[in-house]
């Protein structure tokens, strides 16, 4: 990705996050609450792709974390509770659990991790819906409080969208660090090669603990935007069905790309509602679309503009290298 | 005990074409490692074109072989050629994910050009109860069962007594040998997902008239042939059939003497339970891993 020269990937950088402040500003409430809804998929689709980009954990259960985080938000802010609070405890308690779940993925890797997971997103969906007294059954829970940020009210659709953006931004920079920490390539270490990087020291068994429990915290803090965001929660959103979309997001985006969730969530949330226009078709456009994309680049959009970006830097190589010959046969 | 006995029928019945289901989603997955997260939309859709040519005026026995070739036509070809083909060489995952795109598709196609509505389906089977020791057995059950329990016999005769299915099998186990000695690999794969296509078909015919033909009804049925495949041993066809009784019954089980609110649940736990003590499946032998 180093195709572009630094000075200009700054300058598309600050273009782009000035334009998702400025330009919402005048937006209708629905186009805002799809906008949030981006940035809230955005979120939860980083942390997967944490587990699965880099760290090479195949999981079927992120849409189930955001359930966590989305019920502990709910329960905890309509008992008066502030939304912070909220927060953290949605993501200690995803954080614990995606740690438990990380257990399996030691023993067995692939499709099988993937079906453990998937059993455990049918089993969460089947708390949410059945534990009543808890999470108020398929009535949910409604009148969920949106919360004041330094005083300031977002209960308008304007200012909330600014939350769910800043704790975007703020997720990203932390993902950022990350994935350059030596934890970060540790990670990668344990997609690319678990054996050799036990043979280096890495300690395999806590990091593939620790790429779940993160990857699922951040599922939570999704989830505790969406509660506030909906404003009313019941379990059906929660389903297996968001697991798979979430992990389409990152496949379609580009799985072990930084940029990749934000490419992907905004073709899974922005997409269908451009399609509109085509009423019934929109849904079955999208999924024609997805296959396509996959078919043209398995490796997600940005493998294609990687796939361009190295071609390119292939094709300079060689022009120098005839540079350099040529040169070198009229020395001689 | 009489309500043991009817659990037990009606479980083995329902459990008969989880088997049929979760055989072709092997069959995929050993000859092509395709995950197939649309295989319950594959089953949804045989139904609907069976009762599209109803519709059109065919007579139902004619339906039912137009909905078969055409099954095999869509589900089988065209899946294969458009879909799996060109993605086959990417590995395991952007395959899984396309299929999970297709069954949007399907069920989105569905619900657009037939119906959003539940519509009833007529069985092969004669309505009505005979009586078996005492219990009033559901001739529906029994049929199902039959017919079941013929196409897995079926397929299994073709697997290991014919030199066709040799040949697949060989292609399976070993593509590159296989190839050496002269085995057609390409055109055993697409056999295999002819065959899958059929057995989908013939689950939607047999299943369809007890819970109804809509849209949805691919979700449900295609995760439990999908825990079938993996409990029974996700590399073998006997196994998937041992899975997908075993499914059943403990489904049927599970809802009269667990709790109606988590029966799902106990198919779930005993997925986990397995590929946690025993990957490689009840009846599966174990993956050889590559390091």
């Amino acid at each position: 990705m180093s195709g572009f020269a630094k000075p200009l990937k700054i300058a598309l950088g600050v273009v782009v996050i000035a334009g998702l402040i400025v330009v919402p500003m005048n937006f209708n409430r629905y186009g805002l609450f799809i906008l949030s809804q981006w940035a809230v998929m955005a979120i939860a689709a980083m942390g997967l792709n944490l587990t699965l980009g880099y760290a090479g954990q195949v999981s079927l259960a992120q849409g189930a974390f955001v359930g966590i985080g989305a019920y502990a938000a709910a329960i905890m802010t309509t008992h008066g509770w502030p939304l912070p609070a909220a927060i953290v405890v949605a993501i200690g308690l995803s954080f614990a659990v995606g740690w438990v779940l990380g257990y399996p993925a030691l023993r067995v890797q692939h499709h099988y991790l993937a079906f453990v997971t998937l059993a455990f997103s049918t089993l969460a969906f089947l708390v949410f819906r059945n534990e009543s007294w808890l999470t108020g059954g398929i009535y949910g829970i409604s009148n969920i409080p949106r919360p004041h940020i330094f005083g300031i009210a977002t209960n308008k659709p304007l200012p909330f969208y600014y939350v769910c953006l800043g704790s975007l931004a703020i997720v990203s920079l932390a993902v950022w660090w990350l994935i350059r920490s030596p934890w970060g390539r540790a990670f990668m270490a344990l997609r690319e090669n678990p054996l050799r990087a036990q043979s280096l020291g890495v300690d395999t068994r806590r990091y593939t603990l620790m790429a779940f429990a993160i990857g699922s915290a951040l599922g939570g803090v999704a989830g505790a935007l969406y509660a506030p965001l909906t404003q009313y929660i019941d379990p059906v959103p929660f389903n297996l069905s968001l697991s798979l979309d979430l992990l389409m997001m990152v496949i379609v985006g580009g799985a072990g790309f930084f940029l990749g969730p934000f490419l992907g969530a905004m073709i899974a949330v922005l997409l269908p509602e451009w399609l509109r226009f085509t009423e019934g078709y929109y849904l079955m456009l999208y999924a024609i679309a997805v296959m396509g994309l996959l078919i043209w680049s398995p490796t997600g959009i940005l493998g294609i503009l990687d796939r361009y970006l190295a071609e390119r830097r292939t094709k300079a190589a060689s022009a120098l290298r005839a540079v350099a010959k040529s040169r070198l046969e009229t020395v001689q | 005990m009489s309500n043991l006995f009817d659990l037990l029928v009606a479980g083995l019945a329902t459990g008969a074409i989880y088997a049929l289901v979760a055989v072709g989603f092997t069959l995929l997955w050993q000859t092509s490692q395709t995950i197939n997260f649309a295989q319950g939309e594959f089953v949804m859709l045989p139904a609907f074109l069976m009762l599209a040519a109803m519709h059109a005026g065919a007579p139902f026995w004619l339906a039912i072989i137009l909905g078969i070739l055409l099954s095999m036509l869509l589900l089988g070809l065209a899946f294969k050629m458009l879909l799996v083909d060109p993605m086959m060489r990417h590995g395991v995952l952007p395959l899984a994910i396309a299929t999970m795109a297709l069954a949007i598709g399907i069920k989105e196609a569905v619900k657009q050009f037939f119906s959003a509505e539940a519509s009833p389906f007529p069985s092969i089977v004669p309505t009505g109860d005979v009586s078996i020791l005492g219990h009033a057995v559901s001739l529906q059950s029994i049929g199902v069962l039959v017919l079941a329990i013929l196409a897995v016999f079926g397929l299994t005769a073709l697997l290991n007594r014919t030199s066709l299915g040799h040949q697949m099998q060989a292609a399976a186990q070993n593509p590159t040998v296989a190839r050496i000695i002269g085995v057609p690999v390409e055109r055993m794969i697409l056999l295999t997902f002819l065959i899958n296509a059929f057995l989908v078909a013939l689950a939607s015919l047999l299943i369809t008239p007890i819970y109804l033909a809509k849209f949805t009804s691919g979700e449900v049925l295609g995760q439990a042939a999908f825990i079938a495949a993996i409990v029974g041993g996700f590399n073998q066809v006997r196994g998937a059939i041992a899975g997908g009784l075993l499914i059943g019954v403990l489904d049927n089980l599970a809802a009269a003497y667990v709790s109606t609110q988590y029966r799902a649940a106990v198919p779930m736990l005993f997925l986990i339970a397995v590929i946690l003590f025993r990957p490689q499946g009840l009846l599966g032998r174990a993956e050889e891993r590559t390091v």
